[in-house]
């Protein structure tokens, strides 16, 4: 017998079909998606997990854009805006950048991993309930691509006035923009709470 | 047409809101924890319009200090000279350089206010209990969810501006209090979403008398 499930957005019970193949399921009255199916979820997931926890190194240690006015050159990270930021005595707006830009995909990350690479070896982490349930938290706080607009507008303002020269960080942050965006595409969240349910 | 649709309400069930097990309630009045991952179950998300609605009006009133004072201040050889967020735009239109004025209008002004008002028209639907375009309706609450992240653009800017123009006398950029308004604004209107139950707009008598 399928499982009934209640709509998230208009509560209404339904019967989710068994899915042999990747696909989407959508409430019938609301058009809300009740279920993703993924081919390989937890694999997938898991090395791009992986994979974004080494760009988010390299985008944290190598300059990220560097500022040339005639002679004055000024070199800046990932962080030196939080800093200046704070510097300036506006530690909330400091704050929020910190949490949106680099502590919440971090924590992130590193809760997939923890959740992941456990379920991979066929074992079950300490807690995986609230773990995954504070990924779900942050999830509407990371915002990674929107810090890429704005790098883009910052150098289009700037780009009458100076030389802007982009480093390695930044390429890094690119890519990391896409491969956090393909590592939430990827995750099946009612595969993760079926392998809890069945943990004995 | 809604008569023979069953709800989790309407059928003494609650769906539970982390792993969407359906678990049949005990009671109006008994605190339950979800029996597969243990999160507290509410039927409906609590308090859902009276916090929206506190939400939502401080939201409008951190809007007008948000849009009246400077969100950044450019020294240049002594000169200084500061920015509100509708100057930005202008300045960007004097330039030539639309595109990007538009990216910084719609996110920054245009977002804001449709979202601040889907909510509001939301909020009152819902207290009148209408009917009226249900799936609609909550199509608009989808919106208000995936665009709000997106006015954060601003706040980025002014982070990597600060970051980037620090020449000493040459040319440097300050953040002013602007800017921490427009950023609380931002994060006001994405609690207030997420305080928003979408399930409320289905809640109409006919359905809730199963």
């Amino acid at each position: 017998m399928q499982p009934l499930i209640a709509c998230h957005d208009c509560d209404l019970i339904q019967r989710l079909p068994r899915m042999t193949e990747p696909g989407t399921v959508q409430c019938t009255r609301c058009g809300a998606v009740l279920h993703q199916k993924k081919r390989n979820s937890i694999e997938r997931t898991l090395s791009l997990t992986l994979a974004g926890l080494v760009l988010f190194g390299l985008a944290n240690s190598f300059p990220f854009l560097a500022f040339k006015l005639e002679a004055q050159v000024r070199q800046t990270t990932l962080l030196t805006g939080i800093q200046e930021l704070y510097a300036q005595g506006m530690p909330e707006l400091s704050l929020i950048v910190l949490l949106t830009t680099v502590l919440v995909p971090l924590a992130q990350m590193i809760s997939m991993l923890y959740i992941l690479l456990p379920l991979k070896l066929k074992k079950i982490p300490i807690g995986l309930p609230a773990v995954f349930r504070f990924v779900h938290k942050l999830q509407p706080w990371s915002m990674m691509e929107v810090f890429m607009v704005g790098i883009l507008v910052s150098v289009v303002k700037l780009a009458k006035m100076a030389k802007i020269v982009p480093g390695i960080a930044l390429f890094s942050f690119l890519a990391l923009i896409f491969v956090l965006a393909a590592m939430s595409a990827s995750l099946d969240s009612h595969l993760i709470w079926e392998k809890w349910e069945n943990r004995r | 047409m809604n008569h023979d649709l069953k709800t989790a309400l309407n059928q003494g069930l609650i769906s539970c809101h982390s792993c969407h097990l359906l678990c049949r309630s005990a009671g109006p009045d008994t605190i339950m924890t979800c029996p597969r991952c243990g999160t507290r179950l509410h039927r409906r998300k609590p308090n859902s319009i009276r916090r929206t609605w506190a939400l939502v009006v401080a939201a409008v009133i951190f809007y007008i200090p948000a849009n009246v004072l400077p969100i950044t201040v450019v020294v240049s050889l002594g000169q200084a000279q500061s920015d509100t967020i509708m100057s930005g735009v202008i300045y960007f239109i004097h330039s030539g350089m639309w595109p990007i004025a538009l990216v910084i209008f719609v996110a920054s002004i245009f977002v804001p206010i449709l979202k601040l008002i889907i909510l509001i028209f939301l909020l009152i639907s819902v207290q009148r209990k209408s009917s009226w375009r249900q799936k609609d309706r909550t199509r608009l609450y989808r919106i208000t969810e995936v665009v709000g992240r997106w006015s954060m653009v601003d706040i980025f800017v002014v982070t990597i501006l600060v970051a980037l123009v620090k020449l000493g006398g040459l040319a440097s950029i300050q953040a002013e209090y602007g800017a921490v308004f427009f950023c609380a604004v931002v994060v006001i209107t994405l609690l207030a979403a997420m305080s928003f139950d979408p399930r409320l707009i289905w809640d109409t008598e006919e359905s809730l008398n199963e």
